[in-house]
């Protein structure tokens, strides 16, 4: 059944989208990439690389140091950076909107923040001495940095916001940004996450928890959800950034709409630190919780970007709680996992992803699980392998798409986005 | 030690790595904040930097009273004889 349409006033939609991924450093590159299937993830050419079980991981495809001003850079981390590049393309996209600053809000995840900042100065002071290191390295490493530095670049004065939930941080801060525009705390926010800490001691840490994939002879085919050989995820780096408001809103200033951001659903698992609850509980509440949220239903659901990062036990629970979610619906579900390609941005997973099933409603096409050559007997749904499906017309309007972000402490939100109108 | 014109073009440098202000347009007469647009913590920056270069020591406390440029050549260039 599709419900009925959401007013122009309640509906709330993504008007201007940015990214800078491992497939691409734009929206466009990137999401051609993904519909292509091609892999971001590469070898690490690091000399540091080669004492390390993991030596690959997907890079941004476009360093931040060839878009941004060199002075610029210099004061900000790579977290920031990446954000502040998706900003600034996701802004323009929206039509450089002419809003007043108090009704404009921001909220930008991170799962780490600017790890890089904190260990590179720790070298400097360690080779140079404490008056060596540099007076911007608290403004670099904070989590809230990248929010910060977005909202200055916009003047945003309605609030900035950091949510923090390890790989659910993307999602969540998407989540933020749509609570704000209900409570009437801002007419338009500017959302979504950031992550750059490629380094040897964030991936010697991950790869201490047994947590990422090992297949240094193969890294394109090392991100390969629910085939029977995946071994981990695949670590990434990479911002997505995307402008929301009312539909109202927007047809008032002339926007072009590209879909709506129609609920979230958040819960926590209280299970483990690190382990996924086996038959994901939460995860199958968070999804009922945005369906909820959007006023749909299981049967409005044409396609889930799933967390679906690779990993042995949270593939496998995910799947089992997508079925219990959806139901007898499940059938009619094309499900797939972008991070077969991005790798795991961790704090920039969800805004990416979200971005992910904006573009996929919007142009019917939902991007392939790639290095699915055998699928794992548990994982009962029908994935999107190989290449990019079409979305039957039949499912327009009111076609859903779920996000699924899960984090390290147990956090599950999930995203619903509904075709626009 | 180092003459008040290359005192000056070390500094020029120095700023335009912190901040990209044009060589040409770090002069004695500029001031740091109001001219150059240097704020308070690449000030600092500067100020660690000059005093590596210059081999001088300019305690926190002397900073504020460095202004303009011009203040900062003088005081680099007494500090150093």
């Amino acid at each position: 059944m599709t419900t009925e349409p959401r007013s122009d006033a309640r509906a709330i939609v993504v008007t201007g989208i940015g990214a800078t991924t491992p497939v691409g450093g734009d929206v466009a590159s990137t999401w051609d990439g993904l519909l292509a299937g091609r892999s971001g993830v590469r070898s690490l050419t690091e000399e540091w690389a080669s004492e390390l079980p993991v030596q690959f991981a997907a890079r941004v495809a476009v360093d931040p140091s060839d878009v941004l001003d060199r002075v610029e850079a210099r004061k900000l981390d790579r977290t920031q950076q990446l954000a502040l590049v998706a900003a600034r393309e996701a802004w323009a996209d929206a039509g450089t909107p002419e809003i007043d600053p108090e009704r404009l809000g921001v909220s930008i995840a991170t799962g780490i923040g600017g790890a890089l900042t904190l260990l590179g100065q720790w070298d400097v002071y360690r080779e140079s001495g404490p008056r060596r290191v540099s007076p911007h390295t608290i403004p670099m490493l904070m989590p809230n940095g990248p929010a910060a530095v977005v909202g200055l670049e916009f003047s945003a004065r309605a609030g900035v916001h950091t949510p923090v939930s390890a790989c659910a941080s993307g999602a969540e801060a998407v989540a933020q940004g749509l609570a704000m525009i209900r409570e009437g705390r801002a007419d338009m926010v500017v959302v979504g996450g950031t992550e750059a800490c490629i380094h040897p001691l964030p991936l010697a840490a991950f790869a201490a928890m047994r947590a990422l994939s090992k297949r240094n002879d193969d890294p394109p085919a090392a991100s390969r959800p629910w085939d029977t050989e995946r071994d981990g995820f695949v670590f990434g780096e990479g911002a997505a950034v995307l402008v929301i408001e009312t539909a109202e809103h927007a047809k008032a200033r002339g926007a072009k709409i590209y879909g709506e951001v129609a609920g979230a659903g958040i819960t926590a698992d209280g299970h483990h630190i690190a382990q996924p609850d086996p038959e994901g509980k939460g995860a199958t509440r968070a999804m009922r919780a945005a369906l909820a949220d959007a006023d749909a239903t299981p049967s409005d659901v044409v396609h889930i970007n799933a967390h679906g990062t690779s990993t042995p036990q949270g593939d496998v629970a995910e799947a089992l709680a997508i079925r219990t979610a959806l139901g007898d619906a499940v059938a009619d579900v094309a499900v797939t996992s972008t991070k077969s390609m991005t790798g795991h941005l961790l704090g920039a997973a969800g805004a990416v992803e979200s971005l992910a099933c904006v573009m996929a409603l919007h142009d019917q096409l939902i991007p392939p699980t790639i290095n699915l050559h055998n699928l794992d007997p548990e994982v009962q749904l029908d994935i999107v392998s190989g290449q990019a499906r079409k979305i039957a017309d039949d499912r327009f309007p009111g076609a859903v798409a779920l996000n699924n972000s899960f984090g390290f402490g147990g956090h599950n939100v999930a995203l619903a986005f509904r075709s626009y109108p | 030690m180092a003459d008040q014109q290359e005192i000056l073009s070390g500094l020029a440098e120095i700023v335009n790595e912190v901040a990209g202000v044009p060589v040409d347009s770090v002069q004695l007469d500029k001031a740091f904040t109001d001219d150059l647009d240097i704020d308070s913590l690449s000030m600092v920056e500067v100020v660690v930097a000059a005093e590596e270069k210059f081999g001088v020591k300019i305690p926190d406390d002397d900073v504020k009273d460095l202004r303009t440029v011009g203040d900062a050549v003088t005081y680099i260039a007494q500090a150093g004889a």
